[in-house]
């Protein structure tokens, strides 16, 4: 199913690399020519067979977490307009757009780490299970605690690849004893796919494992805690495919128990890993949408003229 | 342009050596080991400097113990907590203090430490020390501790970590080897002083082990051997400054040796 939406997406850009210039060519002669209709006819029929039970599909799973006219600002620059977004549980959620077009700002938000940014405004509300994550009296570090994250760069604190991934237990007091601290730590990296590459040299510099490995170890940190939500900003951006296929795979099979956002400038990923995209444009959300659906028969023409390239 | 700069690198390196063998020259022969355990004797019965040495070291260490912790949490402060107004206030405040001639340090301790007590002692020269001090390592800690990625503080702060936890457990301890440079650095720099020790640590012709007694110092009894009528004398400060560049230089080694393991 990914593979035919991956086939389709390069038969699309296949299509706009052969009549685009074409097509400018047209525009130019000033005369009215409706649009290259050749890719939505194409997708049409690749949507129509795709079974309707994929987890996407399904409608009315509960959000786990509501955006409700969200309002955001660093100073007097508005970085996010009346953005409302369900987020469904145990789904794999993308946010897609441009630089700069507050995907990045929105995924910060929904564990208050644009706290730490001065001058910065929030309005509006992020409903998480029944309550305003903003409300006065929110224990924020309990909600870090609950929403995980992981960064673009991978972050390993300069130390062993035990502490790191024990940090989050340590700190927050979630194993009693040592035994179960290195059960936790051993599971999280199981979930991490990374056990069996670090078991043997759990007690050297995380600084020395490779750059997917330490994002990997990231995620691992991130997981130990065992967070309800996973927010992950472009966390394979400065890996190669092959690190980034793995992150891939382990964010599939983490939807299983995680509900996880992602931010990714790379639409193919965006298309491959997750069951629901939003698309973001100068701080507003243009459209969200089953992923299917994003990437073949859009309903906005801002997302349609993204997704194929036209712009961004 | 590349021979002028040049010219000036060469001039200014090679002072640099001239003094450096010059006073290896001229100390080399009155030192030996007597030289540097025995305390000073009278002209004409040799004597040596074990007692500066030993005061040196007692100087350092309780300024070092006064000086380091301050300086240290003043720029932990500027780095995490001075961005507003009493930051750049407290920043420029620690600027100017670096730039306080050291003498005027020595009298400031003289009226505020000596004269109350009515006492030469190593306590107010450790102070007027740890005075010297405070403003270098707070400047430094804040530098490297501004060197820490931001990253790194959000990826603790992203797992739950209150602020404080944060600088504690992760932010500090990746700064703490540039922190332990700038430390050192500020322990070979007062080492060398002289004048803020004059009104306060004073001086002695005795070992001491006592903070509330005046005590020697290699810099004090450098000057006073220099200012002596005495050719032995003369030949002994040239030995002490023999002495004292080493030190100053083997600290400047370990610093090296620090930094080099960071890369």
């Amino acid at each position: 199913m990914r593979s035919e939406i991956y086939e389709l997406r390069f038969e699309i850009s296949d299509l706009k690399l052969r009549y685009g210039p074409l097509q400018s060519e047209i525009r130019n002669s000033q005369f009215e020519i409706p649009r290259m209709p050749a890719p939505t006819l194409t997708t049409r029929i690749a949507v129509a067979e795709r079974p309707a039970d994929t987890p996407a599909a399904r409608t009315g799973a509960a959000a786990k977490i509501s955006v409700r006219n969200l309002n955001f600002f660093y100073g007097k620059t508005q970085a996010l307009h009346d953005v409302s977004l369900e987020i469904p549980e145990r789904i794999v959620m993308a946010f897609i757009g441009p630089s700069g077009c507050g995907k990045s700002t929105l995924l910060r938000t929904l564990n208050r780490m644009n706290d730490v940014i001065p001058a910065t405004r929030v309005e509006g509300e992020v409903i998480m299970d029944g309550r305003d994550i903003y409300e006065a009296g929110t224990d924020v570090v309990d909600l870090r605690r609950k929403v995980g994250m992981v960064f673009q760069k991978s972050n390993p604190f300069p130390k062993t690849i035990f502490d790191n991934v024990a940090y989050g237990l340590r700190i927050n007091r979630l194993a009693k004893t040592k035994s179960e601290l290195a059960d936790r730590v051993e599971q999280a990296l199981n979930d991490a796919a990374l056990w069996s590459e670090v078991k043997d040299r759990l007690h050297t510099s995380a600084l020395s494992l490779s750059g997917g490995q330490q994002q990997r170890l990231c995620i691992a940190r991130a997981l130990a805690v065992r967070p309800e939500v996973v927010l992950m900003d472009e966390p394979a951006s400065a890996l190669d495919p092959i690190a980034t296929s793995k992150i891939e795979e382990l964010i599939v099979d983490l939807k299983k128990r995680y509900t996880i956002v992602i931010v990714t400038h790379n639409m193919q990923q965006a298309a491959r890993v997750s069951d629901t995209t939003a698309f973001f444009l100068l701080g507003k959300l243009i459209e969200v949408n089953s992923t299917e659906k994003m990437f073949t028969n859009p309903t906005e023409k801002l997302t349609e003229d993204y997704i194929t390239g036209r712009f961004g | 342009m590349t021979t002028l700069t040049a010219l000036c690198t060469l001039v200014a390196v090679g002072i640099l050596l001239i003094i450096l063998i010059y006073i290896a020259l001229q100390g080399i022969g009155s030192l030996s080991f007597r030289f540097l355990v025995d305390s000073p004797r009278p002209v004409g019965e040799g004597g040596g400097i074990g007692n500066a040495i030993s005061g040196t070291l007692v100087l350092l260490g309780l300024s070092a113990a006064i000086g380091l912790p301050f300086g240290i949490a003043v720029g932990i402060y500027l780095s995490e907590f001075g961005s507003g107004k009493f930051g750049s206030l407290v920043r420029f405040l620690t600027d100017t203090l670096t730039g306080i001639p050291s003498i005027v340090t020595g009298v400031f301790v003289y009226t505020i430490v000596v004269v109350p007590l009515k006492h030469f002692s190593a306590l107010a020269g450790g102070i007027a020390l740890a005075l010297i001090m405070v403003p270098i390592v707070a400047r430094t800690t804040e530098e490297m501790i501004k060197l820490v990625p931001h990253s790194l503080r959000e990826g603790a702060l992203a797992l739950g970590a209150p602020q404080w936890r944060t600088t504690l457990g992760v932010v500090i301890p990746a700064a703490a080897s540039g922190i332990a440079t700038g430390a050192m650095l500020a322990i070979a720099r007062i080492s060398g002083e002289t004048a803020p020790l004059l009104f306060t640590a004073f001086g002695s012709r005795f070992f001491s082990y006592y903070l509330d007694q005046p005590i020697a110092s290699l810099t004090v009894q450098i000057y006073n051997y220099a200012i002596s009528p005495y050719d032995e004398w003369h030949a002994q400060a040239w030995a002490a400054t023999l002495v004292l560049m080493t030190m100053i230089l083997s600290i400047n080694i370990v610093v090296r040796f620090f930094t080099r393991k960071r890369f």
